[in-house]
């Protein structure tokens, strides 16, 4: 299922891309092993989710932890911890 | 209740006015401006750059600013953000808070202040005099600030 993935601040620039859609293997069922699998796809993405305890996750732009399911969202955002205000 | 996302500056007293204009009820009005320092760590910048997420924010507001009317008494609320390219000195976020009387005001105005500042989804970077730019790190600090929030009767919660 085709999946729309965004990224935000130094994670955007380190993957170099603003948003993509992807189709995302069943078996990636968590945030966290969604990171884990896109750092598969080049050493742009392995660096950008190398401190991947650090990345926060929204799921269809709610906030999520980064063990909760990925299942059915249709947009899924990386980014550092806010800095706003 | 309003919030809005803007490039654009805005003006404190004119966004008082909108929002008290034919009001005989309000008593108190508390506002906060947050403005862009000239040095980051004790070394200059010479732009900060805001981003966010689209869509996300406007709704993260908008939670925000219900959970303070729903916490306090307030009879009007606003937050504005600015994004985009800042120069030291520029405003970047006010909220302005709205009540008969100034414990509901000033609590609601640092409960806005304190929970944007940890979801909101806006990221700073700071430009240096040599062009390099570095994204501000996030503060133990302003998470520390949401956690007296958690316990509402030392948060202040008026209605409890």
């Amino acid at each position: 299922m085709p999946v729309k993935i965004l990224y935000f601040a130094w994670v955007r620039e380190k993957v170099g891309k603003v948003e993509e859609t992807l189709d995302v293997p069943a078996a990636v069922e968590t945030a966290q092993q969604l990171m884990a699998w896109l750092s598969d796809r080049g050493p742009e993405y392995a660096q950008a989710f190398a401190r991947a305890e650090v990345i926060r996750v929204a799921l269809d732009r709610t906030h999520v932890k980064a063990t909760a399911s990925i299942a059915g969202a249709r947009e899924i955002a990386f980014f550092p911890p806010v800095t706003g205000g | 209740m309003a919030v809005r996302v803007q490039a654009e500056d805005f003006d404190v007293g004119a966004e008082i006015k909108r929002l008290t204009r034919g009001r005989t009820d309000i008593g108190a009005i508390v506002t906060f401006t947050g403005s862009v320092r000239g040095e980051s760590g004790g070394k200059p910048i010479t732009s900060m750059t805001l981003e966010h997420y689209p869509g996300m924010t406007e709704r993260e507001l908008e939670q925000v600013e219900s959970e303070a009317n729903a916490r306090w008494p307030l009879q009007a609320s606003l937050i504005v953000h600015r994004v985009g390219a800042l120069a030291p000195g520029d405003n970047i976020v006010l909220v302005v808070t709205a009540s008969a009387h100034r414990q509901a005001a000033f609590a609601a105005a640092e409960f806005l202040m304190d929970y944007l500042k940890t979801r909101a989804p806006f990221w700073k970077k700071e430009e240096a005099p040599d062009g390099s730019g570095a994204w501000v790190d996030a503060r133990d600090s302003d998470d520390a600030a949401l956690e007296k929030w958690r316990h509402p009767r030392e948060g202040g919660d008026l209605r409890k």
